[in-house]
C-alpha cells in the first residue's frame, strides 16, 4: 500500500469539494479526463438509462448514499463495485424504488419516479428491473416458471397459456428450452433459476435492469455460463443495466463502465479500460490488487 | 398435492393411525344418528345400569344407552369442532394477511393488539362471549371460533412476514402486483403447509374448549348433546356410576389424538430435518493407531467413503496424506464433496451420513473412532465459512474465543485472555482487549473471521481445517484474511487442509492441490504446476477457464511495487 501514497492526491480530484463529487465535475468537459466517454453524467437525459444527482439516502441515523452522483447510459452496462456496506445495494435498490431518497433526484429515463404518484408511479416502476443475489429465493416455489414470467407481463391476469408466444422468446433468450415454462422452480439448477430470473426482468424490455450480485451465489463454471450468457444478450436486448457486484474480474468481463463505491460515496467512475489500468483513488487500487491472480496481488 | 398422498413416504405410521381414526369417527358420526338414535335417546325402565352385553356401557338415569349416545353425539361434536375451527382459521388467515398487506403504521397498531388479545386466555375469552349470547349449538360455535381468532391471526402474520420478505415477494411488488393478489398468488400458497399443520392443533383445541363449555353448561343445551354434554350428565353420578363419564371421555381423547397424529404427520412430512434418522454410525473401538515408522505424514486417509446410509454414495473412495506443514487444498464445485471429506478428516462428520475408509487418521488419532474430545480440540481447528454464523450471537466474543483453552488446556481466565489477546493482535485487531468484551454483531464480517482465525491457533494445533474461510469475505478481506493464513503458515509451521472453490485463491496459498469432482479427487497438482497451468484433467481445465481473471493490460507503475 506504501506505492498508493506516491500518487499524488490531484490526479484524483482536480477541483475541491471531495471524492463523492467526481461525477458531478465531469460533468464540465473542460474538467473532465481527456476521455470524454469517461463523462457518464454529461449526456443530454434522454440518453440516460437511469441517473442519479447528490442523492442521499437515511435509514435512521445511518447516512448510507452521501451526495451520489452518476449515471447509467441507454445501452450500456454498468458496474458497480464495493465492499459489503458501502451501499452499492442500498443505490440499485433506490433506482427500483425499495428505498426512498433522502434528498436528492433520481431519474429514469429523464423521469424523477420518487415524485410521482399512482397509476403513473406504478408504470415508471415497471421500467425498472430488479434481479435479487439469491436464486433459490427469488423464484415462487408453488409456480410454474410460466406463471412466473406471465406475472411480469401481466401482473394482473398472470395467465402463461395467454402469453405462450412472449413466454417462449424470454426463454429462449436466456438459452432455456420452451418446455421450462411448465416447470416449477425446484426442477431447476441455481443457474437455470437465475436465467429464469433475467428472462423476467427482461420481459418488459426495461429501461433498466439492476442486477445485484446475480452471480456471487453460483459455482464459477455455473457463473462463467451467464457471464457469457450476459455477453451474448448485448446484441439482442436493449435494456442497460447496473451490474453490482463485489468481483472485480466480472465486472471486466461483463461491463462497459465501472463505479467505485466507499463508505456510501463514489470514489472513482469511468470506463473500465481506463480505471483499471490507471485507478486514481486509493481504495480502487487497493481493490483491484486484491484478486487473487492479479498482477499486484501477492500474499507476502 | 395428489402425487404426494400417493407416494410412500407420506405414509408413515403416525399418519395410518391417525387418518384411519379419524375416518372411523366421521364414519360413526354418518351413521351412528341413523340407527343408535332410538337407542340413544327413548326413555326406557332400565336406568342405570352398569355395563352389560346388552348395554356395554351401561344405561343412564333415564334408561338411555350410553354407548349409544357418547357414539352419536359424534357428529354433533364433530360438526360443532370443525365449524369453530373454520371461523378461527379462516378469520385469522385473512386477518393475519391483511394486517401484513396494509400499511406499516396500521401493522404496528394491529399487531399490538393481536398480542393483547393472544395473552388472554382463549376460553376465558369464549365463556364471556357465550355468557353474553344466548346458550346453545350455534353461540358455542361462535365463541369458540371467535376466541380462536388472535391466535392463528397472529401465527398467519408471524408466517406471512417472513413470506413476504422473501424476494419473489418483492419482485413481484415491484412488477406492480396489487396486494391482493400477491397474498393469493404468492403468499397464501407458500403458506398453505404451515397453517395446514397449525389447523389441525386449532380443531384439537377447539374440541376441548366446546366440550369444556359445554360440560360447564355454556354449550350445548338438553335435550341435544355433544360430548361435553354427557360429561355434564355424568359428573351427578360420578361416585355411583363412575363407567358414565367413560363414553365421552374416551371419545374426546380418540378425536383429538387422530386430528393431532396427522398433524404431527404432516409437519414432519414438511420438514424433512424433523425426521428422526435411525441411523448409528459404527464406530471403531481403538482411539489411537500406531503409525508406521517410514509413514511421515500428519493426515492419511485412504479409501475414504461417505455415504447417505442406503443411499448414494457422496465421496468415492479417496486418497490423501497432508505432511506436517504442508498446506493442501481441495478445489471443487457445490456437490463434489469436498466439504464431506474435511469435516471426516476433522472429526465433525454430520450424524446421518456413514464414513468408511481403510484407514483415517490425523497424527496417530483414529478417526473412525470415537476421538477424544479434547485432544482433538487441540490438535485440530476448524474455520468456517460465515463469520456470520459461527459465533454465538448472545455471549460476549471474549467466552466463546477463550473456551478451547478454558475446557480443554485447563487454563484459568486471565491466562486464556492473555493468549487470545496476543492471538488477536497478531491476526492485526486493534483494541483486542475491547473486542473481547463485544458482541459478534459488533465486529465486521472480517474482523469475526480473523477472531476465528486467531481462536483456531491460540491451541497450537497441528491441523488447522478451512472450509471455504474467504467466500463469504469482500475481495479486500479475502486478501487480507489469506495473508494471516500464509503468515500463521510461515511462523508455526502449521499444515493446513484448505477448502475452495476458487483456484485463484488456492494457487497463492497452498503446496498441494486436490481438485474433487463428484466425490472423487480427478487431479493432484503441485502449486508450481498449477501456476504454470500445467493441467491435464478436462475438469481441472474447465474450472480454470471459469475464474474470472483480471486484465490489467500494461501494468499501472504504481502497482508494480507489489509485485516480486
Amino acid at each position: 500500500m506504501n506505492a498508493n501514497a506516491q500518487t499524488p492526491p490531484a490526479a484524483l480530484d482536480p477541483q475541491p469539494g471531495g471524492p463523492g463529487r467526481r461525477a458531478a465535475h465531469t460533468a464540465a468537459p473542460a474538467a473532465g479526463p481527456a476521455d470524454p466517454a469517461a463523462a457518464p453524467a454529461a449526456g443530454p437525459a434522454a440518453l440516460q438509462a437511469a441517473s442519479v444527482s447528490n442523492l442521499n439516502v437515511r435509514f435512521g441515523a445511518a447516512h448510507v448514499l452521501k451526495d451520489v452522483t452518476m449515471a447509467v447510459p441507454a445501452g450500456t452496462v454498468v458496474g458497480l463495485v464495493g465492499e459489503s456496506g458501502s451501499g452499492k445495494s442500498t443505490l440499485g435498490k433506490t433506482l427500483v424504488g425499495i428505498n426512498k431518497p433522502s434528498s436528492g433526484e433520481v431519474l429514469i429515463a429523464g423521469e424523477d419516479f420518487t415524485k410521482m404518484r399512482g397509476r403513473r408511479r406504478q408504470q415508471m416502476r415497471r421500467e425498472v428491473q430488479y434481479i435479487p443475489q439469491d436464486p433459490y429465493s427469488s423464484l415462487s416455489p408453488r409456480r410454474t416458471t410460466g406463471q412466473t414470467l406471465a406475472e411480469a407481463l401481466d401482473p394482473h391476469g398472470a395467465n402463461p397459456v395467454e402469453h405462450r408466444k412472449a413466454i417462449a422468446a424470454a426463454l429462449e433468450r436466456v438459452k432455456l428450452d420452451p418446455s421450462a415454462a411448465e416447470k416449477y422452480p425446484h426442477q431447476f439448477s441455481g443457474g437455470q433459476r437465475q436465467r429464469i430470473a433475467i428472462a423476467r426482468a427482461l420481459m418488459l424490455e426495461p429501461k433498466l435492469v439492476i442486477a445485484d450480485e446475480i452471480t456471487s451465489a453460483l459455482d464459477v463454471s455455473v457463473q462463467a455460463d451467464i457471464i457469457r450468457l450476459l455477453q451474448g444478450m448485448r446484441s439482442t436486448v436493449d435494456s442497460a443495466m447496473l451490474f453490482i457486484s463485489h468481483n472485480l474480474a466480472v465486472v471486466q468481463q461483463v461491463c462497459d463502465e465501472v463505479v467505485v463505491m466507499f463508505q456510501g460515496r463514489i470514489v472513482e467512475q469511468g470506463p473500465i479500460e481506463s480505471v483499471y489500468r490507471d485507478p486514481q483513488h486509493d481504495y480502487t487500487k487497493k481493490l483491484l490488487s486484491s484478486v487473487p491472480g492479479s498482477p499486484g496481488f501477492s500474499l507476502d | 398435492m395428489m402425487s404426494r398422498l400417493r407416494s410412500r413416504e407420506f405414509w408413515t405410521p403416525a399418519m395410518i393411525t391417525g387418518a384411519a381414526l379419524l375416518a372411523a369417527l366421521i364414519l360413526i358420526a354418518v351413521i351412528a344418528p341413523l340407527t343408535m338414535t332410538q337407542a340413544a335417546e327413548q326413555l326406557t325402565p332400565n336406568a342405570a345400569l352398569g355395563p352389560s352385553a346388552e348395554h356395554w356401557l351401561g344405561t343412564d338415569d333415564f334408561g338411555r344407552d350410553l354407548l349409544a349416545r357418547a357414539l352419536v353425539a359424534t357428529r354433533l361434536t364433530l360438526l360443532m369442532t370443525a365449524g369453530a375451527a373454520a371461523v378461527s382459521v379462516v378469520s385469522g388467515v385473512v386477518i393475519g394477511l391483511a394486517i401484513w398487506l396494509s400499511g406499516r403504521r396500521v401493522r404496528e397498531v394491529a399487531l399490538r393488539i393481536l398480542e393483547t388479545a393472544v395473552a388472554y386466555p382463549s376460553l376465558i375469552f369464549a365463556l364471556v362471549i357465550a355468557a353474553v349470547l344466548e346458550p346453545g349449538v350455534s353461540s358455542a360455535v361462535i365463541a369458540i371460533g371467535i376466541a380462536g381468532i388472535p391466535g392463528f391471526a397472529r401465527i398467519t402474520a408471524n408466517l406471512a412476514s417472513s413470506v413476504s420478505s422473501s424476494e419473489y415477494v418483492v419482485t413481484a411488488r415491484l412488477l406492480g402486483v396489487s396486494p391482493v393478489r400477491i397474498a393469493a398468488r404468492h403468499m397464501l400458497p407458500n403458506m398453505a403447509e404451515p397453517l395446514l399443520i397449525l389447523s389441525a392443533t386449532v380443531f384439537a383445541l377447539s374440541l376441548v374448549e366446546i366440550s369444556a363449555l359445554s360440560f360447564i353448561g355454556l354449550g350445548v343445551q338438553s335435550p341435544q348433546y355433544d360430548f361435553g354434554r354427557l360429561l355434564n350428565d355424568s359428573l351427578g353420578a360420578l361416585y355411583t356410576q363412575p363407567v358414565e363419564a367413560v363414553g365421552p371421555s374416551v371419545m374426546i381423547a380418540l378425536t383429538g389424538l387422530s386430528v393431532m397424529l396427522i398433524g404431527d404427520a404432516l409437519a414432519a412430512h414438511a420438514d424433512p430435518r424433523a425426521k428422526r434418522s435411525f441411523f448409528r454410525r459404527v464406530l471403531q473401538r481403538n482411539r489411537t493407531i500406531t503409525v508406521p515408522a517410514g509413514d511421515t505424514a500428519l493426515v492419511r486417509a485412504e479409501n475414504l467413503r461417505i455415504s447417505i446410509p442406503g443411499g448414494p454414495q457422496l465421496v468415492k473412495g479417496i486418497t490423501l496424506a497432508i505432511n506436517p506443514g504442508e498446506v493442501v487444498a481441495l478445489v471443487g464445485e457445490s456437490g463434489s464433496g469436498k466439504s464431506l471429506t474435511a469435516m471426516a478428516i476433522a472429526g465433525l462428520p454430520s450424524e446421518d451420513l456413514a464414513v468408511e475408509a481403510d484407514l483415517l487418521r490425523v497424527g496417530e488419532m483414529n478417526m473412525l473412532a470415537a476421538p477424544d474430545q479434547s485432544r482433538l480440540a487441540r490438535d485440530i481447528s476448524i474455520v468456517y465459512q460465515d463469520p456470520g454464523t459461527t459465533f454465538n450471537p448472545s455471549l460476549r466474543m471474549g467466552s466463546q474465543l477463550t473456551e478451547v483453552l478454558r475446557t480443554h488446556l485447563g487454563l484459568g481466565g486471565t491466562k486464556a485472555r492473555k493468549a487470545i489477546i496476543d492471538a488477536l493482535t497478531s491476526v492485526n485487531i486493534t483494541e483486542p482487549a475491547h473486542r473481547l468484551r463485544q458482541h459478534p454483531h459488533e465486529l465486521s464480517g472480517g474482523m469475526r473471521q480473523r477472531a476465528m482465525i486467531a481462536a483456531s491457533i491460540v491451541t497450537s494445533p497441528k491441523l488447522i481445517v478451512a472450509d471455504e474461510p474467504t467466500t463469504a469475505l469482500d475481495v479486500t478481506v479475502q486478501a487480507e484474511v489469506l495473508r494471516q493464513f500464509r503468515r500463521i503458515h510461515r511462523e508455526q509451521g502449521t499444515a493446513m487442509l484448505f477448502i475452495s472453490h476458487d483456484l485463484a485463491v488456492v494457487e497463492a496459498l497452498c503446496d498441494t492441490i486436490l481438485v474433487m469432482k463428484s466425490g472423487e479427487i480427478v487431479e493432484r497438482l503441485t502449486s508450481a504446476q498449477l501456476a504454470a497451468r500445467d493441467v491435464h484433467h478436462p475438469y481441472t481445465k474447465a474450472l480454470l477457464a471459469a475464474i474470472p481473471t483480471l486484465e490489467l493490460g500494461p501494468v499501472p507503475a504504481t502497482a508494480g511495487v507489489a509485485t516480486p
